[in-house]
């Protein structure tokens, strides 16, 4: 069975394809990339006149809870949340319950996910058994079994001297080290950013430089290990600046952003609604703008949404009580390419290497994020001029802790396609 | 009595409050003032009307005084004293909340450790809900009774200087405060350790010192406030002795403020910790005087929300 993607526009930045083409899609792999590509009757056809075909979209941070918090996610609806939000590969934290910080439950999480057959589902494994920030994980067994970098996640490793062995182990395993840079003796019991905000209201803070210390500390133990890092949901000016300055000394250090972290500032916890309640928290304005210039220059690399799912009732609670975290994987494309490619912040061409090859590039994911013949056919359709509302309420996800809800604008996914399969298309 | 014009559905704090709101509260609160002293201490104004106190922190000076305040109204009221703990393990706070709207309770005076705990009530419940205090955030019924209180000694709201002295940071009455003077337009000096008075405070208007004689020249209201000892084993301050020695307010450094000043505190007190005891027992005080105006100032609020309009209060 083929597929042809007929007159669409195509954009890889990474192949430097950037006009109208077809796509001929053979046994789940691309066969053919040229213009006026004939079909036979064994060809199915998706007329993408007016559509935008572009690799794949990666998501390099999300939470999939599974195995141990299926009441909040499955990697069943956290599958079919990415093909809805155009991700044909996903790669999930480690902060489940057993946590993954050994070779069988990298493996499960792979089994799972072919089980489920949607998406591409790529697990990071833990830096530290049990997230404890004390003993290395058997990292080369674990990449091995699939994993395809590591990281503490929300459990920031607070001992320099276990980040650098983390860094100088891993470099034989040739995987990032991601972190969450937020140093935890500053942070302590914070709930919002720190600011005359927090303090009106009363909450308790969280400084910018919980973030900014772990940045420089990373960085400069990196100047030196030369191995690979990659910091996740920066969210402040002063991480942009060190990451920037480190780039410019050509340190081997990649960062990603969130979508809400780019669009959203900490104004909008003064209603206290816990929707707005993630860390790193949401930030000042000005935070914000130098995330926007980061993505501009090229100091931020890809966007990742951090997709972090609770139930209803975790969630509506009092702002103390109720836990960290926004869904994002089904709103990310929408409200990015609607609030900065449509305002010409950053172009279309900029948007699709965000989402789909360079994150492709920091995973390692050799035949991912690139549209190339003989590569496996994930591609992304996207309908630039069809309207949206955000209703997290109609999410494939089983939460809806988006803080996106009723955004409207435009720019939706049509089709997503991996592996050549249809996995997620648009309801006329 | 200008009933109607109390639009609000809800006491959650000063910052929602209109100076018209406030002055309406005052106002209220001081016809009020005389029903505490009359041999029998009770009016009709809230009868048949049913008033839960649900506290979640430990209180016994808010709670009796809303106690008081409902039952001189002739409410019915009845005190739900959750431990903390429960916040943690067991019901939830939207569960119990709900639980106790189911017994059709008119209004709900919340105390609760988390910032935001009451206007998060107001998302589902039906009762109005007024703030006893929420986490750092505000203590609206504190900061009205304190004006009150400064309105009976001077005679007027308007062109005063206060000094807040002491743990702002950790501090809703501090905030309530803060709000309510910015608002009237008077001018608020901050004063203590840099760890506890945050410079942006100053984004609300006032003057933050370090500098306790400073802080106070010229103040016609010296507002102290209770320092958390607790806050010294996470060196916040290195220790209640530097703490005493650098801000306890006694009688030659209350001189600085004006002849006619006066000094508040909260409560309860650490005596010779931030007040010097016979600084504090002194006829500058009017500390009591405070406990007493709160009497009828949440009487005040209690009757705005659920008060019939033409009830005859006197």
């Amino acid at each position: 069975m083929r597929m042809l993607i007929k007159n669409g526009f195509v954009i890889d930045p990474f192949s430097e394809i950037n006009g109208k083409v077809d796509i001929l899609i053979e046994k789940g792999k691309i066969k053919r990339i040229s213009n006026g590509i004939k079909k036979d009757k064994d060809t199915d056809v998706i007329n993408a006149e007016g559509l935008v075909v572009s690799p794949g979209f990666i998501d390099m941070h999300v939470h999939l809870r599974e195995p141990g918090y299926e009441n909040k996610e499955t990697i069943d609806s956290g599958s079919l949340a990415a093909a809805h939000g155009g991700f044909t590969s996903i790669a999930c934290m480690p902060n489940t319950s057993p946590v993954n910080d050994n070779r069988s439950v990298t493996e499960y999480i792979i089994a799972r996910s072919r089980e489920v057959g949607l998406v591409n589902i790529y697990p990071i494994a833990a830096i530290s058994k049990n997230l404890e920030g004390v003993d290395l994980t058997e990292m080369a067994d674990i990449v091995e079994g699939g994993a395809v970098g590591f990281s503490d996640d929300g459990m920031c490793v607070m001992s320099a001297d276990l980040i650098r062995k983390a860094l100088e182990y891993s470099k034989m395993c040739r995987v990032p080290i991601i972190e969450h840079p937020e140093d935890h003796s500053i942070s302590g019991d914070g709930q919002v950013n720190e600011s005359f905000i927090s303090y009106k209201y009363g909450l308790k803070a969280i400084l910018n430089a919980s973030e900014e210390v772990i940045v420089a500390r990373d960085i400069i133990l990196q100047e030196r290990i030369k191995s690979q890092l990659h910091l996740t949901h920066i969210s402040t000016a002063g991480s942009v600046d060190l990451i920037r300055n480190a780039k410019k000394k050509k340190t081997k250090v990649t960062a990603d952003a969130t979508p809400h972290h780019l669009l959203l500032n900490e104004e909008l916890i003064t209603s206290f609604n816990t929707v707005y309640k993630v860390k790193p928290p949401l930030r000042t304005e000005k935070d914000r703008k130098a995330l926007i210039k980061g993505l501009q220059d090229g100091t931020i690399d890809c966007i990742a949404s951090d997709h972090a799912p609770h139930t209803r009732d975790e969630k509506d609670k009092e702002f103390e009580s109720a836990p960290f975290g926004i869904v994002g994987m089904e709103s990310s494309f929408s409200v990015i390419y609607d609030k900065l490619v449509k305002s010409k912040i950053i172009d279309l061409k900029r948007l699709i290497e965000l989402f789909s090859s360079n994150p492709a590039k920091i995973l390692h994911l050799k035949d991912r994020g690139m549209l190339k013949i003989g590569f496996p056919a994930d591609i992304t359709i996207l309908n630039l001029n069809h309207p949206f509302t955000i209703d997290p309420d109609q999410f494939y996800s089983k939460a809806n802790n988006c803080p996106f809800k009723g955004w409207k604008g435009q720019g939706v996914i049509e089709y997503t396609i991996v592996d050549g399969n249809v996995v997620y298309r648009r309801e006329k | 009595m200008k009933r109607s014009t109390f639009l609000q559905d809800h006491l959650l704090g000063i910052e929602h409050l209109s100076v018209n709101d406030i002055e309406l509260i005052l106002e209220t609160a001081e016809s009020f003032v005389e029903i505490s002293t009359r041999d029998i201490k009770k009016v009709p104004a809230l009868k048949g009307k049913t008033v839960v106190n649900l506290f979640f922190e430990d209180s016994t000076r808010t709670r009796s005084s809303f106690e008081i305040a409902a039952k001189r109204l002739s409410a019915d009221l009845i005190n739900f004293n959750a431990p903390s703990s429960s916040l943690t393990k067991g019901e939830s706070l939207k569960d119990t909340v709900l639980t106790l709207e189911a017994m059709n309770p008119h209004i709900i005076v919340l105390r609760h450790p988390s910032s935001g705990a009451a206007k998060y009530l107001t998302t589902f419940a039906r009762s109005s809900i007024v703030n006893a205090g929420d986490g750092f955030h505000e203590h609206p019924t504190q900061a009205l009774l304190d004006a009150l209180t400064i309105k009976q000694k001077f005679k007027t709201l308007r062109g005063l200087k206060i000094s807040i002295v002491g743990d702002i940071l950790h501090s809703r009455v501090a905030r309530s405060n803060i709000l309510l003077h910015q608002k009237l337009g008077n001018k608020i000096s901050l004063i203590g350790p840099p760890s506890l008075v945050p410079v942006e405070f100053e984004e609300m208007g006032t003057k933050i010192y370090y500098d306790i004689r400073e802080g106070i020249k010229g103040s016609d209201i010296v507002m102290m406030l209770r320092v958390q000892k607790e806050r010294g084993a996470r060196n916040y301050f290195p220790s209640i002795r530097e703490y005493r020695k650098f801000f306890e307010i006694n009688r030659d450094i209350f001189s600085y403020a004006k002849n006619s000043a006066i000094l508040m505190h909260p409560g309860p007190l650490n005596r010779d910790v931030e007040i010097e005891t016979s600084l504090a027992d002194s006829d500058k005080s009017v500390i009591l005087q405070q406990v007493t105006n709160g009497i009828a100032v949440r009487m005040a609020v209690l009757y705005l929300l659920k008060g019939e309009i033409d009830e005859d209060v006197d």
